[in-house]
């Protein structure tokens, strides 16, 4: 990208908070309160997806593991911000500061992301040294340790039982400006000497280890900078929903997040946005299906449960029909007359 | 002495389920580098196939009253068929694709797998009672073993020694264990592709069967995802066993399955309800010590 002017460089950015801005602007115009919380939705998956693109994408090395740093980012900041009545009584294995005292929100979430951050960093030290496959499999150990961790920790998680009465505000203009935040470190990273040799490495390993590349530390360095953005993502999730539980980040969650990325693509920031905002579009449409509509004097309403099979199949087709995802591994790039060959 | 005994074949029977599903795992991925999520669907529908398809609470067997030789046949059947179907639908379109993309592929299987499951059938549990005798216990000496322990244990003996024999003795299994090693060399060499991919999938369909009756007879108790768990399980049991390994599929399901009853026995009991993810962790702990697993495979290493 020698010679590319400033704007042309961060245009993928540009593009892509254009995009995020429009929607928001359109549901902030047009649309009610449910069409608001639906944005907002998919602007928190927006983070998710862009922080496990980080990883997945750049190092092309499944993670069935990331969600964990969402149910450790989401956990950390309910601790400090939640329920001061509660906690004495239902969170007593809390250390005392914890239990007794509640802290301020962007503080809290602050933490909570640093918190998320460092268990990665420590969580992926051994796992980063694995092959692409193993890896992989080794990242679902993790979601299993975190799973029946939270899940059974009834002193200080509540076990698999709801925390209810998590203060709500993440609003729209929360999600779309962590969102942002997410996408420009996300393509800061991608452009940067860690990001360029992991991206080397997906390509060809041997390869990029012959030019250099220590894969294991890019890995984990990628890893680590995902990790903290799917915890910011998990705090964001908790205080938007309200509510949370050890199960709402789990294989569902997993599933959903991994699919958005396979379906915009996989190799590209563009992909991750693009694959969210598709598949949060057809999940909405999937569930006005499932609470029934009328066509021409005829009711029709889907079982629960059709809209997973769909997306199911859907997610199959893509990766039959078109590999790359929808973006096919592009970014959106400037708009020029001269096509200038792919970097 | 006698509990120790006891613990032991505890050990034996569930590193038995373990062995069983690492090895249907196992043995795809050695053929196709194929981790196939969908294998917890397997083992699922297998035992929900013996009752009468219905969102009821209530389960009505319908297979499952068969006498048990006609029924254990027809899971064999119901299983095979839906792996063989499943390889012809999904992965075959597939041919091509990298590994992730594979992963990605049978995960997005299984999910779609998982709810239509839970369409036919509805999601809550459903208690059925089969094979309730082999609850009863054999005196050995001064030693109680459940008759379904013992019945695990010699499942689990006769699938693998047959596996063995038809891998090692029988043409199509040469050209499974020919196409491991290379699959490319093995093609050039007129090994069928596709052939060898579907006798693949036929048994480990024939091994989530098994593991499907052995595991409801355990547990009595149908549930949308309860192949899971096993077959967490048989993931990293074939990563500590050594990806790509078939004795290695079965010696990382015997550990893991040994590990986790000695973790029952030796962890407190106020950190007991946490023993899966020590075994979790364990795994991680071997995978530092051996990066490629117990057993490692030559051909697995990528060659430039």
């Amino acid at each position: 990208m020698a010679g590319a002017s400033p704007l042309e460089r961060i245009w993928p950015v540009i593009a892509l908070w254009a995009l995020l801005l429009v929607i928001v602007a359109l549901a902030e115009l047009f649309g009610g309160g449910i069409l608001n919380r639906v944005v907002t939705d998919a602007l928190v998956k927006v983070v998710v997806v862009v922080g496990l693109y980080i990883f997945v994408g750049n190092s092309g090395v499944m993670s069935f593991g990331s969600i964990s740093f969402m149910a450790i980012g989401a956990y950390a900041s309910v601790w400090q911000t939640c329920c001061p009545k509660l906690k004495p009584i239902n969170m007593s294995g809390l250390p005392d500061f914890l239990r007794y005292n509640t802290f301020d929100l962007f503080p809290s979430a602050v933490s909570s992301v640093v918190f998320a951050t460092i268990l990665a960093a420590i969580i992926g030290f051994p796992i980063m040294r694995l092959s692409g496959i193993a890896a992989s499999i080794a990242t679902f150990a993790v979601l299993a340790i975190v799973n029946v961790v939270y899940g059974n920790w009834d002193r200080v998680t509540l076990g698999t039982n709801s925390v209810v009465g998590i203060p709500r505000y993440v609003d729209m203009w929360v999600a779309l400006g962590c969102a942002a935040i997410t996408i420009a470190a996300a393509y800061a990273y991608q452009c940067s000497r860690s990001g360029r040799s992991l991206r080397a490495a997906r390509q060809d390993e041997v390869a990029a280890k012959a030019v250099g590349v220590n894969v294991p530390r890019e890995r984990l360095i990628a890893w680590t900078i995902s990790a903290a953005f799917i915890g910011l993502g998990g705090v964001l999730y908790a205080h938007n929903i309200g509510v949370i539980t050890i199960n709402n980040f789990y294989l569902d969650m997993t599933f959903i997040t991994l699919a958005m990325l396979v379906i915009g693509g996989m190799k590209s920031l563009a992909g991750a946005v693009i694959g969210v905002v598709a598949l949060a579009t057809l999940q909405e449409l999937l569930r006005q299906v499932e609470l029934g509509f009328v066509v021409g004097g005829l009711s029709i309403k889907s079982p629960p449960g059709v809209q997973e099979v769909v997306i199911g199949i859907v997610m199959l087709l893509i990766l039959v029909l078109r590999p790359g995802g929808l973006t096919g591994g592009r970014e959106f790039s400037w708009p020029s007359p001269k096509r200038r060959p792919r970097s | 002495m006698i509990t120790l005994l006891q613990n032991f074949i505890d050990a034996v029977s569930l590193g038995s389920l373990y062995a069983l599903t690492a090895l249907g795992v196992g043995l795809l991925f050695g053929v196709l580098r194929l981790i196939n999520f969908a294998h917890a669907n397997f083992i699922t529908i297998g035992a929900y196939a013996i009752i009468v398809p219905s969102t009821n609470a209530i389960a009505t067997l319908y297979i499952g009253a068969w006498h048990w030789a006609v029924m254990s046949t027809a899971v064999v059947v119901i299983v095979v068929a839906l792996a063989v179907v499943t390889e012809f639908i999904v992965f075959r379109p597939l041919r091509r694709a990298d590994p992730p993309t594979l992963l990605v592929a049978s995960f997005a299987l299984a999910y779609a797998l998982q709810y239509i499951t839970l369409l036919i059938y509805d999601g809550r549990p459903k208690a059925v009672d089969i094979g309730s005798n082999l609850a009863e216990q054999v005196m050995v000496g001064e030693l109680r073993i459940p008759k379904l322990e013992i019945l695990t244990i010699a499942v689990t003996l006769a699938l693998i020694v047959s596996l063995a024999l038809f891998l090692k003795r029988t043409r199509y299994g040469i050209q499974i264990r020919a196409a491991a090693e290379d699959f490319r060399m093995a093609r050039l060499l007129g090994v069928r592709a596709n052939t060898v991919i579907a006798v693949a999938f036929a048994l480990s369909g024939v091994l989530a069967a098994a593991v499907s009756l052995l595991f409801l007879a355990r547990t009595g108790m149908l549930a949308p995802r309860m192949g899971l768990p096993l077959v967490l399980i048989a993931f990293v049991a074939t990563v500590i066993g050594g990806m790509g390994s078939l004795v290695g599929a079965a010696v990382g399901g015997f550990v893991v399955g040994f590990a986790s009853v000695v973790l029952q026995v030796v962890l407190p009991v106020e950190i007991r309800q946490f023993r899966d993810a020590f075994v979790y962790l364990l795994v991680i702990a071997i995978l530092l010590w051996r990066p490629a697993g117990l057993i490692q495979v030559r051909a697995i290493t990528e060659r430039v």
